[in-house]
């Protein structure tokens, strides 16, 4: 947890998931720990705090990035969008349905990473071929399921909001 | 062979509605919305955070250590050091006991010696996270060098532990048949050294614990633990020298394991130690950095081997010096690893001549342990590797050289001759020429070999295959117990963990297929030591086998007490009676019925009948001593770009064969993840050391883990010719047969690329550099 503010400290304000923020926080912390710890919102994970492994991949002005590799000072006046975001209530989006359909999680743990990172993919590029999904989700590491059903599930989830 | 089925017989699945199915996941809603609870989603008030200093040496003595100038920094609570611990004990051995492994054990913290890179030294406690890590820099330890050893084939040079005279942890021979005159008889003889590559199972998420003495209930609770939390509690209750009961552990969702999450650690000890000296939550999280360097390691073996044949390729017997790299302690696993390798190394042929020299060797790297398919990647690895090499010596195509030598369904159960974990390796059924045989045919593998081997372009083309066989469903036991409350809702609870391979949807399908719920409606606990008295865990495979056979005896235990209070109460014969769709019904009258809730609410003790027991809550243990072995086939393709040197998998096959499949997607998905793990191994991942015994490779740009782009297409096929005859589910373990064959398939699909050059492929993992050496032709082959 991010403790006592010091001199290094700050005040920003920002919003997250459509919720405004304002917090004093240690210039050195990071978004991650910061949306995580300091905010409580804790579906954005850390799989490598050096920014190879995509779990920690939050939206940020509408932009995927890596939340562990930027530090919540950057974050002031800026909007933040985390996984917590994308389903309202008890109905999935048609992406997390996909993954769900598609057994394309296992241990869970860098789902929320892909999710946004393919929810961005299909915004910008709603029919993918599988070459494009590859290239595209080849920045987000899955140990657990060997890719085969996380990108059966993107093709899902492309018709599902083709239909929508 | 003895059965673990007991007098109940159940062979037939009455009702087989959950079993078989491909439902979504249970535990995916909560994954899927970001509201899963791994441990660093968890925070306790007052909550304290540890950070770990480890040794920058492979090997040294430590001479002094100052603390006093970290202590005044801000946030510090306190730091301990080896001689700071009361009464510390060493690390035991949870598989398999060796008694004279005992010198090389691992104490929590080191005391005046390190002996690898990242060998924990002092613990720090502080108010944040990033003030503990803060002060790793702020205590001053004076390290006196001392020789480094990295090569576990050098087994004298300066002993890494004061009571050993040298570095062989353990030195022994499994053997059968007689070697000596199955060489004396052979017409020929491959040779091959084959090398396996240092790396490990790196689950996404790192290590992490939390650690909190509960006054009021007087109880240690330890949160974070997995895969053996019953056996861990013991292990904590003796180096803390205080009784089982009054520590819990509780697994919180885990992002996964295989493997070398969830063994007890020096951390293990070192945060519930904090926490009961401060009295305060203590909260510690790994970083990546900390989980390359202090998680076990595995896989780094080195295979001598020599195979006497016949010309026409009969196997009359093979010979194998194994060298296994230990690392600087024993850990957990003792040497379980190299003696699974030595025991399955016949893999699933014929060999009626073996012998197998293993020496497990310490050397100045981090400790190893086991990692999916421990032992049997490597093992299959390197004999498929000889194989080939003796039939490209014999010029005898490769699939012929293992259908002639494949066990046959005939023999079945076969004794291999070996035996691990205390158990004779006996195989219990399968029928491996089809494995085989089907692999070849869904790959094309005779049509497309040659046509692509044709093709004349700087790409060159190889096919590679390996077979298989996977030991499964370890015993001795796992429980489970099933309560039925007075609303009707059912939870299962067991001693088994949940490291990410969805073993809630799995236990509830096979209890909805006795008592005919949905299995949406059944709750599954797991991983908490207060749940069940006893339990063993997930590992090698077992879960589903041990577990699962244990839910099922426990439901019908529970379908038995449910048709007895329903005949009472309808005034009927328990024969008259079936569950259907969760309602007891008259089988002559089905609309003569009784919900679940009904019966559940006759059950409690204000209305059961005096005559009956009340109550709906049933424990089985399941108890076996026999493995259930799977096996399969795998073929990979590869493409090799000659002048980059560049190594692309393009399509890999797996035919397998685990009995029974409770649900076949989930299944496939094993298949899948297990697959692209091992292709890592094969091709990019790799612990590498400098002589100095630095750790080379200790982030994810160094270390580097399969992505989408490294992911060739993967097609498996689950046939269901061979259930496992131990259980009454019928299944053997899915999660290691994704694994267990792709290095030695990858390992052959290069050679075959690489045409005449292709003999001299002798290591895994293969990069581009060793195919540049492979290519050159007056390179030294011994690489
Ligand atoms: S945690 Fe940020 S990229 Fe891995
Ligand atoms: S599901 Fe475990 S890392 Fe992707």
């Amino acid at each position: 947890m991010v403790q006592e503010a010091t001199d290094n400290s700050r005040l920003i304000k920002l919003t997250v998931n459509g919720i405004e923020y304002e917090r004093k926080v240690e210039t050195r912390v990071t978004l991650v720990d910061f949306i995580r710890n300091e905010l409580g919102i804790t579906g954005t994970h850390v799989g490598c705090e050096h920014g190879v492994c995509g779990a920690c991949t939050v939206m940020f002005d509408g932009q995927p990035v890596r939340s562990c590799i930027m530090l919540a000072v950057q974050a002031d006046s800026h909007s933040v969008q985390t996984v917590e975001s994308m389903s309202s209530g008890d109905q999935l989006h048609p992406i997390q349905q996909a993954f769900w359909e598609n057994f394309g999680l296992q241990c869970g743990f860098c789902t929320p990473g892909f999710l946004l990172t393919v929810q961005d993919l299909l915004s910008r590029n709603p029919n993918p071929t599988d070459t494009e999904i590859r290239e595209e989700l080849s920045g987000n590491i899955c140990r657990c399921t060997g890719y085969q059903s996380i990108i059966a599930a993107v093709k899902q989830a492309a018709i599902y909001m083709r239909q929508e | 062979m003895v059965s673990c089925l007991g007098q109940h017989n159940y062979m037939k699945i009455e009702h087989s509605k959950g079993i078989g199915e491909s439902i979504k996941r249970l535990e995916d809603k909560r994954f899927l919305q970001g509201q899963g609870h791994y441990i660093d989603d968890l925070q306790l008030p007052d909550m304290l955070h540890a950070a770990v200093l480890r040794s920058p040496y492979a090997h040294a003595t430590i001479t002094n250590i100052d603390v006093d100038f970290a202590l005044e920094q801000p946030g510090v609570v306190t730091i301990l050091t080896f001689a700071d611990l009361h009464s510390v004990k060493p690390i035991p051995i949870r598989l398999n006991p060796y008694g004279s492994l005992e010198p090389f054990l691992q104490y929590p913290l080191a005391n005046k010696r390190v002996r690898y890179v990242g060998d924990p030294v002092a613990l720090i406690i502080a108010h944040s996270r990033y003030q503990a890590e803060d002060v790793l820099d702020n205590i001053v330890v004076q390290y006196d060098p001392l020789p480094v050893n990295i090569d576990a084939e050098d087994k004298v040079s300066c002993p890494l532990h004061h009571d050993a005279k040298d570095n062989v942890a353990s030195n022994f021979v499994q053997q059968k048949g007689d070697v000596v005159e199955a060489f004396n008889k052979a017409e020929h003889i491959t040779k091959l050294r084959f090398t396996s590559g240092r790396h490990s199972g790196v689950p996404l998420e790192t290590r992490g614990l939390i650690a909190n003495y509960d006054a009021t209930q007087e109880k240690l609770k330890v949160w974070g633990p997995t895969k053996v939390t019953h056996f861990n509690r013991g292990v904590l209750a003796h180096m803390l020298e205080m009784e089982e009961h009054t520590i819990e552990m509780i697994e919180p969702d885990v992002g996964g394991g295989f493997g070398v999450r969830g063994e007890f650690y020096p951390e293990d000890y070192l945060i519930p130690y904090a926490a009961l000296m401060l009295k305060r939550p203590v909260k510690w999280i790994e970083d990546r950095l900390e989980n390359l360097m202090a998680c076990n390691h595995s896989r780094e073996q080195i295979y001598e081997m020599e195979m006497a044949l016949k010309k026409d390729g009969t196997i009359l017997g093979i010979k194998v010096l194994l060298s296994n790299d230990q690392g600087g302690y024993i850990r957990t696993h003792g040497i379980i690893v190299p003696e699974l390798s030595a025991a399955i190394f016949p893999g699933p042929y014929r060999i009626p001549n073996y012998r197998c020299e293993v020496r497990s060797v310490l050397t100045n790297k981090t400790p190893a342990g086991t990692y999916r398919a421990p032992g049997r990647y490597e093992c299959n690895s390197s004999r498929e590797r000889l194989l080939d090499l003796a039939a490209s010596e014999l010029m005898i195509d490769p699939v012929k050289i293992r259908s002639m030598n494949l066990i046959q369904p005939e023999d079945m159960p076969y004794e291999v001759g070996t035996e691990s974990l205390g158990e004779n390796i006996v195989y219990d059924s399968g029928d491996y020429p089809f494995a085989l045989q089907e692999v070849v045919r869904l790959s094309k593998y005779e049509e497309n070999r040659h046509v692509d081997h044709d093709n004349l372009s700087n790409k060159k083309v190889g096919y590679g295959i390996a077979c298989f066989v996977e030991k499964t469903g370890l015993g001795p036991f796992e429980g489970a117990r099933i309560e039925i409350d007075q609303t009707g809702a059912i939870t299962v609870s067991t001693g088994a963990a949940n490291v990410g391979q969805g073993l809630e949807t799995t236990l509830a399908q096979i209890a909805s297929s006795v008592l005919t719920v949905s299995p949406d409606s059944i709750q599954v606990l797991h991983g908490d030591t207060d749940l069940i008295p006893y339990g063993v865990g997930s590992f090698a495979s077992r879960a589903t086998v041990m577990a699962g056979s244990a839910v099922y005896y426990a439901a019908q235990k529970i379908r038995k007490k449910l048709l007895k209070i329903a005949a009472h109460t309808m005034n009927c014969q328990v024969e008259q009676l079936i569950i259907s769709d969760g309602d007891i019904c008259m089988i002559d009258h089905q609309d003569k019925r009784l919900t679940l809730t009904q019966v559940a609410q006759q059950s409690s003790p204000r209305n059961c009948p005096p005559d009956i027991e009340p109550g709906l809550d049933f424990t089985h243990y399941f108890r076996c001593n026999q493995m259930t072995f799977a096996h399969g086939a795998t073929i990979v393709k590869v493409e090799i770009d000659i002048t980059t040197c560049a190594i692309v998998p393009k399509h890999v096959w797996i035919v397998y064969d685990i009995g029974k499949a409770i649900n076949p997607q989930m299944v496939k998905g094993q298949i899948e993840g297990g697959a692209v793990q091992g292709l890592g191994g094969a091709l990019l991942e790799e612990f590498n050391y400098d002589p100095s015994g630095q750790l080379t490779s200790g982030s994810f740009v160094d270390y580097l883990l399969p992505t989408t782009t490294e992911t060739p297409l993967l097609e498996s096929k689950r046939l269901d010719r061979s259930p496992s005859t131990l259980n009454p589910i019928q299944v053997k373990g899915a999660g290691e047969c994704g694994i267990a064959g792709i290095g030695g398939a990858l390992a052959n699909a290069v050679a075959d690329a690489l045409g005449d050059s292709g003999n001299n492929v002798n290591v895994l993992p293969i990069t581009p550099e060793k195919v540049w050496q492979w290519l050159m032709p007056m390179q030294d082959k011994t690489n």
